[in-house]
């Protein structure tokens, strides 16, 4: 009989887990398993806004690993279209894939991007010992014999990783794109471990993945694609002084359900300033490697139409896309 | 001593009463999350890391709570192994081997003594190897590139098809059925959907849990339905629980060398505690020989995964914590956490926030003790979790295991899923068709698949660059002579089997 009570009260106790998570709480759809830059998004964001007071519940975060976001995107446009209680984490990624059609035909008008409070700087890393001093050694070496440098990155071949060295390439007037090598890894870390380990020439990704490997001095950062320097970090050149004008950054945003109104819509851009303008946040974006980037409300969709079109002719251009 | 300075760091953040009591908390949860069929440390991790933003835990305090969750799910794991023959983890799988069938001779106590402290063991060697070597071993990672990797998983490959079943043309086709189930998704090299039928649930392929709760948790309440009104196996008697000292110590040189093993397993990104059990319970049969009568019941058989699995699981606390690399899924969940935490897992977390590693390391030193405490004398209480009778317990079983997968996805999809291996896993195992390498196939296959790609791009496509490096070779060797010697051995040698009745 104990035993049965002791099984009752464990069940009930798991259900009562279940039953929390569903409570009316806001929800932060992390459309990728736990580790990866939209879980950092959702649990700084959701942590901070609870925090600070912009919501008086925990903000709960839910992983819906899938289509690399796209089973988030189908998921909120079919089932959850006027959630006002939803927010899901968006960056770059979303809007090349959406570019890209990879989101099984879905357009970027069918969710409200709220805005974007911080961009993660696209960088060119290569290990402390290799012979490329400069972005322009390294494309130099691709132009004269494009076998000779794999690039390594965290995206999928296509992706917003693989697109940073093909765009520079093609500003210094390299048009043979098939050529380049690039492998696809998991995430930026792995990435950069096969380049350190030699097996890759370069890595290709954001200024956070390769942070904590700049401080140990394990490798040097070629380049950050941004338009200035980065604050903390102004040994590091940008491509643009280099020659090569490229921009690449990864923004780190939140989109909501089309069907909400538009206070909703504003509610949640304002708590996502607030978010913005927090000690909080900016302590989060110093620790991680992320560079002030805000945009917020109706600004950052028109911003979004733009990106889109912009990759999408990239795509093109790349052959990515048809 | 640089170490020990760092230590009484540690020491004076965990000897903290409230942090005491969270990493007993921890290890308490963790043993039950263990226990339960198809709640591994994975997603036990993941349940309750709301819980600790809700506690408004501190770094220190919220690593502290769950990696006594996540040590604590490594012991309990074995619990259900033995008693119910089901995996309550995954690692827990080579467990169940040895363990189930001493369970049914009627030593279901000695044999939960024996996993306990060879846990003890492992865990405690990996936690102390964690700490002496972490700054070092993570160099190790850079040695590993795609060619490296392959050669690895081919090794697991080739060991495999000999330890499964006594039948390797059956081992052989469930190993295919595993890879094929891998290749489903997108693929990784050309971005291109695979094995879909468009259906955008399954582009990230499928999740390996949702296939090992289905295989086993599933397919163990369809033979419940089968065999209903008949005398089921499930319920092992457990009596008196004392010490079976003389195979403890009988077993000491397994523990090490599986600790050992195991660790180093642990270590290598990706590969994680199955890997670390699956090596260390191959390399004691292939030690122990005929003789050592691995599959049947023996102390040896229990003590050599458990302490391999544990081991790993510290071994796979090493690349996360000093290159952002997890180890395991459940590392990956813990990545997860730091990051939330605003600490940077990387090269420099041990000179830059030396209260959090070594805090960590010292709590872990505590939890150790902790659950030999919890898992020895007073094994009797969780056994009671799982001593219910089978028409309470597997419709339990099947109600946890739909919520630990949904917790996990929050995708309806991945619980039909899992039926549909509940079914798989029924019919393989009424064609005698073991289901671990199906398992290792759907775990390795990817990864394997994507080694392979990732070597013939760096190479343009020269098949000689998988053996471009001694530690390729090496281990090229050794796989092929993993292959090749169970052929000639066959005769000396019986192969353990999932004892399936």
């Amino acid at each position: 009989m104990k035993a049965r009570i002791f099984k009752l009260f464990l069940v009930s106790a798991l259900l009562g887990l279940g039953v929390s998570i569903k409570a009316h709480a806001a929800e932060c759809i992390a459309p990728a398993n736990p580790g990866g830059g939209w879980d950092f998004t959702c649990r700084q964001i959701g942590k901070i806004m609870y925090d600070i007071g912009a919501v008086d519940k925990p903000v709960q975060v839910t992983n819906m690993a899938g289509a690399g976001g796209g089973l988030a995107y189908n998921h909120v446009v079919a089932e959850r279209n006027d959630d006002a209680d939803l927010i899901v984490a968006a960056s770059s990624a979303t809007s090349t894939r959406l570019a890209q059609n990879a989101y099984a035909g879905m357009t970027a008008d069918r969710v409200r991007f709220v805005g974007a409070i911080g961009a993660d700087p696209g960088v060119i890393v290569v290990a402390k010992n290799s012979p490329f001093n400069s972005l322009g050694d390294l494309i130099g070496a691709i132009k004269a014999k494009p076998g000779s440098v794999t690039f390594a990155g965290g995206s999928a071949t296509g992706g917003f990783d693989h697109m940073k060295p093909l765009m520079l390439l093609q500003r210094a007037g390299f048009t043979d794109i098939r050529k380049v090598k690039y492998i696809s890894l998991d995430g930026g870390a792995d990435a950069i471990t096969q380049t350190i380990g030699g097996f890759t020439q370069a890595m290709t990704g954001d200024m956070s993945e390769v942070v904590g490997f700049l401080k140990a001095g394990e490798i040097r950062v070629l380049a950050v694609l941004t338009e200035k320097r980065i604050p903390g970090f102004e040994s590091i050149p940008t491509a643009k002084e280099q020659g090569f004008d490229v921009v690449a950054v990864n923004w780190r945003g939140l989109y909501v359900p089309k069907g909400v109104s538009d206070d909703t819509f504003n509610i949640w851009a304002g708590r996502l300033q607030k978010v913005a303008d927090s000690a909080e946040w900016k302590a989060a974006m110093a620790a991680n490697g992320l560079a002030p980037f805000t945009k917020v409300g109706g600004d950052f969709q028109s911003y979004i139409d733009e990106v889109v079109a912009e990759v999408r002719k990239l795509s093109k251009e790349l052959g990515v896309i048809q | 001593m640089d170490i020990l300075t760092n230590l009484s760091l540690g020491f004076s953040i965990a000897l903290s009463p409230y942090t005491l009591m969270l990493a007993v908390v921890g290890c308490f949860l963790g043993t039950i999350i263990g226990a339960l069929p198809g709640l591994g440390p994975s997603n036990g991790v993941a349940i309750l890391i709301p819980l600790t933003f809700t506690l408004g835990l501190d770094a220190t305090s919220a690593l502290v709570l769950m990696t006594a969750v996540y040590y604590g799910a490594m012991y309990g794991g074995r619990i259900s192994s033995i008693l119910l023959n089901i995996p309550g983890d995954e690692p827990a799988l080579f467990t169940t081997l040895d363990g189930y069938p001493m369970a049914k001779a009627g030593r279901a106590g000695d044999a939960l003594v024996i996993s306990g402290v060879a846990s003890f063991v492992g865990a405690l060697l990996a936690t102390i190897g964690l700490m002496l070597l972490a700054p070092m071993l993570a160099r190790v990672a850079y040695l590993f590139g795609p060619s490296e990797y392959f050669a690895l998983y081919l090794l697991a490959f080739c060991t495999l098809g000999g330890m499964a079943s006594n039948n390797q043309a059956k081992a052989a086709i469930a190993s295919c059925i595993g890879l094929g189930i891998a290749m489903i998704g997108v693929d990784n090299t050309s971005g291109m959907p695979r094995l879909t039928g468009g259906n955008l649930h399954l582009y990230d392929g499928v999740d390996f849990l949702v296939a090992i709760v289905g295989l086993f948790a599933v397919a163990e309440v369809f033979f419940f339905i089968e065999s209903h009104g008949k005398e089921s196996s499930i319920g092992v008697k457990l009596e008196k629980v004392s010490v079976p000292w003389k195979e403890i110590i009988l077993t000491r040189w397994v523990m090490l060398r599986a600790s050992a093993v195991g660790f180093i397993a642990g270590i290598l990104p990706g590969a994680g505690a199955s890997l670390g059990s699956f090596l260390a319970y191959m390399t004691e049969k292939s030690i122990a020989g005929e003789k050592g009568g691995f599959g049947t019941g023996v102390a040896k058989g229990i003590a050599a995964p458990e302490a391999g699995n544990n081991a790993a699981a510290g071994g796979a606390l090493v690349p996360m914590l000093t290159l952002g690399v997890p180890g395991s899924g459940t590392t990956a969940v813990l990545l997860a956490l730091l990051m939330t935490l605003n600490i940077t897992p990387g090269p420099t977390l041990f000179t830059d926030r030396p209260e959090v590693v070594w805090g960590l390391i010292a709590s872990l030193l505590i939890a150790n003790f902790v659950l030999l405490l919890m898992n020895v004398p007073m094994v009797k209480i969780f056994v009671r979790v799982l001593q219910v009778p089978p028409a309470i317990l597997l419709p339990g079983v099947t109600m946890i295991s739909f919520i630990g997968i949904y917790s996990l996805s929050g995708s309806y999809f991945d619980l039909l899923l899992m039926i549909v291996f509940g079914i798989l896993g029924y019919v393989l195992r009424k064609l005698d068709i073991p289901t671990v390498p199906v398992i290792l196939g759907i775990l390795l296959g990817g990864n394997m698949e994507d080694a392979l790609r990732r070597a013939m791009v760096i190479s343009d496509g020269d098949g000689w660059y998988l053996f471009s490096s001694p530690i390729a070779i090496g281990l090229w060797v050794a796989a092929v002579l993993g292959f090749i010697a169970p052929m000639f051995l066959r005769g000396f040698l019986k192969k353990p089997q999932r004892v399936t009745d």
